[in-house]
């Protein structure tokens, strides 16, 4: 099992983008009673059959390790919010992409803390490959009501001339922490 | 730290750019590699490049060093798990790199060349560790 909601987010993240996906879109948004957040991609998408297996946790396609017969990710994900009361979906349409959508509700006494928010568009955003991503943040304000903010991947890079090295990533990390700020 | 735009973001990667010009690291490039499946997250992988991150612009390596992000590298029993390439040294699998060592790895390794014997887990061969 993950330890923070972020680290279920990213290994979701993971898939999409290892799915072939030309645009990830994330939405992260927090409110005072939940945190909801959904990946979607135009990856390559699974079958209903494919979709029902990907959530067995002892089935795994065997395209990453041959002889592997594990494939946690999303079985994880539905464990976690089925213990904490919240809820999960997976859409997916092959050949067109997938969206997978949680809620885990922050009274739950199970429910995993939210983590390292930046940390994990951190993690994401520099995710190798060529796709696009969009990041939507949305969080309670601090006088009442909600704030949000967007990032999107191939604005950052250009601004950082790429996302690979060390010295453009201690950047983005200030930037992000930064984003967070009211 | 106020919100910073997109613009103040693109100066301060200027600025840094024109501290240390690319042809004095030209050919002394450093790769670092994350295993970033779903056993490394569990781990505390995420951690653990964010540690090395901020350890390599501490040192002041950060124009010098790459690092990127793989998914497992199939040593799922050591999580989390770092490559290190450096011109120079053999190249590295680290296993059990949790945050805290992870900034003795770019102290030994990157700064003064020094294996972390007790972290090595794949390449060099067994001959060549210290043990």
């Amino acid at each position: 099992m993950h330890y923070a909601l972020c680290d279920y987010v990213l290994d979701i993240v993971q898939n999409a983008v290892e799915a072939g996906a030309r645009n990830v879109g994330i939405e992260f948004a927090e409110s005072g009673e939940s945190t909801s957040v959904s990946v979607s991609d135009d990856g390559r998408g699974m079958t209903a059959e494919e979709r029902e297996r990907a959530l067995d946790p002892f089935y795994s396609d065997g395209t990453k390790h041959r002889r592997r017969k594990v494939g946690l990710g999303l079985p994880f994900l539905a464990q976690a919010a089925a213990q904490a009361g919240g809820s999960w979906s997976v859409e997916s349409r092959k050949g067109e992409g997938t969206t997978v959508a949680f809620r885990f509700p922050k009274g739950n006494v199970d429910c995993p803390p939210t983590g390292d928010v930046p940390g994990l568009f951190l993690a994401a955003l520099s995710l190798p490959g060529g796709h696009e991503m969009a990041i939507r943040r949305v969080r309670a304000a601090a006088g009442g009501g909600s704030s949000a903010y967007e990032l999107r991947r191939s604005e950052l890079s250009e601004a950082l001339g790429g996302l690979e090295r060390a010295s453009s990533l201690a950047l983005l990390r200030d930037y992000l922490e930064s984003q967070e700020e009211d | 730290m106020a919100k910073m735009s997109l613009e103040q973001l693109r100066k301060l990667r200027e600025e840094k750019k024109q501290d240390l010009t690319r042809r004095e690291v030209e050919g002394k490039e450093i790769q670092i590699i994350v295993g970033m499946g779903t056993c490394g997250i569990a781990a505390g992988a995420k951690e653990t490049f964010d540690a090395v991150v901020k350890a390599v612009e501490e040192k002041g390596l950060g124009e010098q060093v790459i690092i990127r992000q793989t998914g497992c590298m199939g040593l799922c029993y050591v999580e989390p798990t770092v490559e290190v390439v450096k011109p120079g040294m053999p190249t590295v699998i680290y296993g059990k790199m949790t945050k805290d060592v992870a900034k003795d790895l770019v102290a030994k390794h990157l700064v003064e060349g020094k294996l972390l014997d007790d972290h090595i887990f794949d390449r060099p061969a067994a001959d060549i560790m210290k043990k």
